[in-house]
């Protein structure tokens, strides 16, 4: 049986973690609600221009930009792994490392070079610790507060690297937001860009005008100068949706940890009351012993 | 009094502005262009530089654009945007800094290079949002 101190100091400890999990579940809803805002402010954005795009893919040549065709002969891939910064979400960079070791696995099994580009410290550090090539780190975006700069920053080294003939091919791994209780990694193709989807979903009379668009300076031309930018709309996008399913992780992580807390210092105070009666009891004795003994 | 139609200038990080216009002087890359309600579909890319604009009520006004697209219709105007902002929110000081840098990079680089050619743009956008800041309260 533990003693009164030692019990007393326990609850102690587990109250100050509780209120430290209790503190980062607050700062991680808040974080968690300025990166939604984010992610409803680039929206508008992203319709638009994958309507646009859309629309142009219709009218442009099928050979008419390099970042379309695949390669023959896939000798390097390029992975983008985006994860959290800091620990303490649960699964979350678990999960998503896993999806990076699976896809690895699988292209170096084929034969093929794999090397990465990480976003995130826990990305970087698995790549590390398991001596797999680094192209590129970019540490303090996700989660943080970022522009579209590091996405067209970093979406342009890859495209540089895939035109020189660094990689064949680039993969993006992140963590797709569904919801408070859900954000599975996916594993999007991001070079050579995959076949656009033309926007004909919503066939009314809307789309009929774009037929008769007159289009500045090519419908080539403006397709090349839109592609690079769709690469980096895409990074943009997954890094948002990194960010915010890293706070939603974090936020759920930290909730379930404080209901622990709390079921634990139920518990404590139950034996730490039970050890209290206990002395009492003791002490009780002694005392009746100690009376019955004076009465001789 | 002229119909209106709507301009909207968005950029991944924000809505910049929706508003009702007369209207819209744009950068095209093959050259400005402008917009009245009526306009036949078009769709272009833009340069770096400033969009003119009337509103509703006949004032002037101008927004920088990084370049990006365009997109006219009869009734709005659409410019997508990697960065755009009303004349009074540039940063002049920024402006003044990244332009003093894309110079620098000049200096160093060789004209056949990629980065050159992206310094070049990075001092046309600086000396552009530069220029548009300076016309403040004129």
């Amino acid at each position: 049986m533990a003693t009164l101190k030692e019990v007393q100091s326990k609850i102690t400890s587990v109250k100050k973690t509780k209120q430290i999990t209790k503190a980062m579940n607050m700062v991680a809803t808040s974080r968690l609600r300025g990166a939604q805002t984010a992610m409803e402010a680039f929206r508008p954005y992203a319709e638009k221009f994958s309507e646009v795009l859309g629309n142009i893919a219709d009218k442009a040549g099928d050979d008419a930009s390099p970042l379309l065709t695949p390669r023959e002969e896939v000798n390097k891939v390029n992975i983008v792994l985006m994860t959290s910064d800091r620990g303490l979400c649960g699964g979350f960079n678990f999960n998503l490392i896993e999806a990076a070791e699976k896809l690895m696995k699988e292209k170096l099994s084929q034969g093929i070079d794999v090397s990465f580009t990480n976003f995130g410290k826990k990305g970087r550090d698995w790549c590390r610790n398991n001596k797999v090539q680094i192209t590129r780190e970019y540490l303090g975006v996700v989660g943080g507060k970022f522009g579209f700069n590091v996405a067209s920053t970093s979406g342009q080294e890859l495209i540089d690297g895939f035109l020189d003939g660094s990689f064949d091919e680039v993969y993006v791994i992140l963590a797709n937001f569904q919801g408070m209780a859900a954000q599975p990694p996916v594993v999007k193709q991001l070079l050579p860009i995959p076949i656009i989807e033309t926007a004909d979903a919503e066939i009314d009379d809307d789309t009929s005008y774009i037929a008769e668009h007159i289009i500045e300076p090519s419908p080539d031309e403006l397709l090349n100068e839109m592609l690079p930018k769709n690469i980096f709309i895409q990074i943009y996008n997954g890094l948002l949706e990194t960010s915010t399913s890293e706070h939603a992780a974090r936020m759920k992580a930290m909730d379930n940890a404080t209901k622990a807390c709390n079921d634990m210092i139920e518990n404590l105070t139950l034996a730490y009351n039970k050890a209290r009666q206990a002395a009492i009891t003791m002490e009780l004795m002694d005392i009746i012993g100690g009376a019955e003994a004076l009465k001789g | 009094m002229a119909e209106l139609l709507k301009l909207e200038v968005v950029t991944p990080e924000q809505y910049v502005i929706s508003e009702d216009v007369e209207i819209v002087m744009a950068p095209g890359t093959l050259g400005e262009f402008g917009v009245l309600s009526g306009h036949t579909p078009f769709l272009t890319s833009l340069k770096p530089g400033r969009i003119n604009y009337k509103d509703s009520t006949g004032k002037e006004k101008i927004i920088f654009v990084s370049g990006g697209f365009s997109e006219a219709l009869p009734d709005r105007v659409t410019v997508l945007a990697e960065s755009a902002e009303r004349r009074r929110d540039i940063d002049l000081d920024r402006a003044r800094a990244a332009l003093e840098r894309a110079q620098k990079r000049l200096a160093q680089e060789k004209s056949d290079n990629i980065s050159f050619e992206r310094a070049k743009i990075a001092m046309y956008r600086a000396i552009e949002r530069i220029k548009i800041a300076e016309t403040r309260g004129l």
